[in-house]
């Protein structure tokens, strides 16, 4: 029956472990390569251009945004504070109405029950709808590898998602995936899983895209989707999404599972309408997205659509753990992109320079987080600190306040370096006192004597982080103290 | 009205004509301007490194400093080191009540400089003339912590003879972020590079700040590329000649 090829070409590479394997560390190196392509820049700022300026009119024109803000942080809070009643409560709902609730620890749960699962039905073709968490556990790769004799053939549905699973590539961004393609390389990458070579202008790429993927969505036999939303009381998965291709994965295969973060819920329906609009805005600058879809587990009787079977799979994977801390704030994120769109970081290197799942601000905070600071050394130093995400963010996380934070903390557990920490230490000597505050400055005027031309320190040792790219300026003269010793 | 400098290191040690300039804006305006001269630095570099400890050593130390003078306010010419003191040594001292209201009761005392000429002394036109196409550069503390945004603004819009121009995306960061700058300078100098280009357009001759230690890094990166422009304190701007 199955007669297109394969989701991804057998000789794409698998760039997918990357990000993943390589040290978090390697921030800087990946930053450097990345600040100097050209095509990446272009693309970058022609998607956080377009979104910011459709998110900016829509949330400035909104006239209840601050409070829709603060009714958000609130919400979240309350939330937090009983999380286990609201997810045992949704979990209530669900199991009412016949679908089935699971909770996982961690990715190796979610991977080995919806593995089981695909055994179980016989399960040969896998549809998706775009989902973070699920990228978060890397899902598709420890399927494939952890049930390779099922054979499964599971396809991204998300047009930006599927395209990046053409090129073995992850997502670069939590909302465009991939953001970081221009038109000649989707056209590329496209034209190499077609039987032709497709003209490189989007109507005749979606039309190929459209008529591939119906392919997928019509014979696959389970459905697989993220939650942006679950409400506690009704136990309803919301979706929002401007393909529609969630919802062709969600009615027709025979199978419906969603894989949620523990910290998606939400207590109310009526909570929807303030997350909502906020997801939206936010996101992509729209009032509200195209298709916003509400399931409340598998069909019921009278139903007409609905899967036959609906399985909902709570995960924690290192959330729980924040909860009562000083970081958890960071779980009230939804997920909207914004503070990568505004991040000037993020804006010159995208996304694939985290080396993580997720990227910008709230990626560098959600990292080290969930998988541990040694994991993700870097990332809370890949900000300038401007706040710029802090600003922006719909739910009012301190973003910038959390990254200070996980510095402190990296610091306390002794992950600083030796000359940094000894630098600081004498840092806090010299401006403890100041004869020696003086003394310093003192030395420092001599020592740059012979460093110093047309006004710049040149090869000064130590200081090649500044000079290889700026002029350094000299120490003046007289300091400021002094001249006014002198009398101003 | 009688105001304690704190004058940030870098500027003590590197730019002391902006101190000059704020002393002699401040005088003019009738201020009583006094200098504690046991101060150095605010710390923020060992907190922007996540060195607390030794950042809450040396706030410990500015508290002491400033708490022995009198004065009505702390004047600081950087939105970057007023907001240290501001919001920070609260942030940092969150868990030592007796260091945290000390810093909570400096913090209602200290302004940058043109919040403190514009808010507190009511001043929004010096009557001066200084000829030049500018454009005004915010650092991100003043813009987002402090909300002195308007006050520069206005200031410069009324010197006789300056042309303040809009520029692209004046709200992106420039790139220093103290430590940033050296520790990933790559990513700091894209930055920088943008910022720069959107001067270019601009067509201005003049970037214009309240915080020098955003000029060290945009101005040393437009010498190194090869160009003449200005990079002033809004203070010097200020002490120009009167029209």
């Amino acid at each position: 029956m199955e007669t297109s090829k394969p989701a991804r070409r057998r000789d794409t590479e698998d760039h997918r472990r990357e990000g993943l394997e390589s040290k978090v560390e390697g921030f800087n190196e990946r930053g450097r390569k990345a600040v100097r392509d050209r095509k990446l820049h272009d693309s970058i700022s022609l998607f956080t251009n377009k979104t910011l300026t459709g998110r900016n009119a829509q949330l400035r024109a909104h006239p209840d945004a601050p409070e829709l803000r603060e009714r958000a942080y609130r919400t979240k809070q309350e939330t937090m504070a009983n999380l286990d009643y609201y997810l045992s409560q949704m979990a209530d709902a669900i199991e009412e109405r016949g679908g089935n609730v699971f909770f996982a620890d961690d990715g190796e749960d979610v991977v080995r029950y919806v593995g089981d699962l695909a055994r179980r039905r016989g399960a040969k073709i896998l549809t998706k709808s775009k989902s973070m968490a699920t990228e978060e556990i890397e899902l598709n790769r420890r399927l494939e590898e952890n049930y390779d004799d099922l054979e499964l053939e599971i396809v991204e549905t998300d047009l930006g998602e599927w395209i990046a699973q053409l090129a073995g590539e992850t997502p670069s961004h939590i909302v465009g995936p991939i953001l970081h393609m221009n038109k000649e390389r989707i056209t590329e990458i496209l034209s190499g899983v077609s039987d032709e070579d497709l003209p490189p202008d989007v109507e005749s790429l979606a039309a190929f895209a459209r008529k591939r993927l119906r392919e997928k969505f019509v014979n696959a036999d389970i459905g697989i989707t993220g939650a942006n939303f679950g409400v506690a009381e009704t136990g309803t998965i919301c979706t929002v999404t401007n393909e529609g291709n969630a919802r062709l994965v969600t009615s027709v295969p025979p199978v419906h599972v969603v894989v949620m973060g523990i910290e998606k819920v939400i207590p109310k329906f009526e909570d929807l309408s303030t997350f909502v609009q906020l997801l939206s805005r936010s996101g992509t600058g729209q009032k509200i997205t195209v298709y916003t879809n509400f399931i409340t587990g598998p069909r019921g009787e009278g139903e007409l659509d609905g899967a036959e079977e609906f399985h909902l799979i709570l995960m924690d994977n290192g959330r729980s753990k924040l909860l009562g801390t000083e970081y958890e704030e960071a779980l009230y994120c939804i997920r909207c992109g914004s503070c990568l769109n505004v991040c000037p970081v993020y804006r010159q290197t995208g996304g694939h320079a985290y080396g993580s799942t997720y990227s910008g601000p709230i990626g560098a905070v959600i990292t080290p987080l969930l998988k541990g600071d040694r994991e993700a050394k870097d990332l809370p130093y890949a900000s300038s600190l401007c706040g710029a995400c802090t600003e922006t963010c719909p739910v009012g996380i301190p973003l910038h306040d959390l990254l200070l934070k996980l510095r402190n903390r990296q610091v306390e557990e002794g992950l600083a370096g030796r000359a940094e920490s000894l630098m600081f230490k004498g840092f806090e000597r010299t401006m403890k006192s100041p004869a020696a505050y003086k003394a310093g400055a003192k030395v420092g005027r001599l020592a740059q004597k012979p460093l110093v031309k047309d006004g710049s320190i040149r090869g000064a040792p130590g200081m090649r982080g500044w000079t290889d790219f700026r002029e350094l300026a000299p120490l003046a003269e007289k300091s400021f103290r002094e001249l006014w010793k002198e009398g101003i | 009205m009688r105001a304690a400098l704190f004058i940030p290191c870098y500027v003590d040690q590197i730019n002391p004509e902006v101190g000059v300039s704020v002393v002699r804006v401040l005088r003019r305006l009738g201020v009583e301007v006094i200098y504690p001269q046991g101060q150095t630095c605010c710390g923020q570099p060992a907190f922007n490194s996540g060195f607390f400890d030794e950042a809450r050593e040396i706030g410990r130390r500015f508290l002491d400093v400033f708490e022995g003078e009198r004065f009505d306010y702390i004047v600081c010419p950087s939105g970057s080191c007023t907001t240290m003191v501001s919001h920070y040594y609260p942030f940092i001292f969150e868990d030592l009540p007796e260091e945290r209201e000390r810093s909570e009761v400096l913090a209602g005392r200290v302004r940058e400089f043109s919040d403190f000429v514009v808010n507190v002394m009511g001043v929004r036109d010096f009557g001066v003339h200084r000829e030049g196409k500018a454009v005004f550069h915010c650092g991100c503390h003043q813009r987002r912590e402090l909300g002195v945004l308007e006050e520069p603004r206005e200031l410069l819009s009324n010197v006789e003879g300056l042309d303040l121009l809009d520029w692209e995306n004046e709200e992106l960061c420039c790139g220093f972020g103290g430590m940033f700058s050296v520790k990933m300078p790559d990513v700091s100098t894209a930055m920088a590079d943008e910022k720069i280009a959107a001067l270019e357009k601009s067509g201005a001759d003049t970037v214009i700040s309240c915080d020098s230690s955003c000029l060290m890094h945009l101005g040393g990166r437009l010498r190194r590329t090869g160009h003449d422009t200005r990079v002033l304190h809004l203070a010097q701007i200020l002490d120009s000649d009167g029209r």
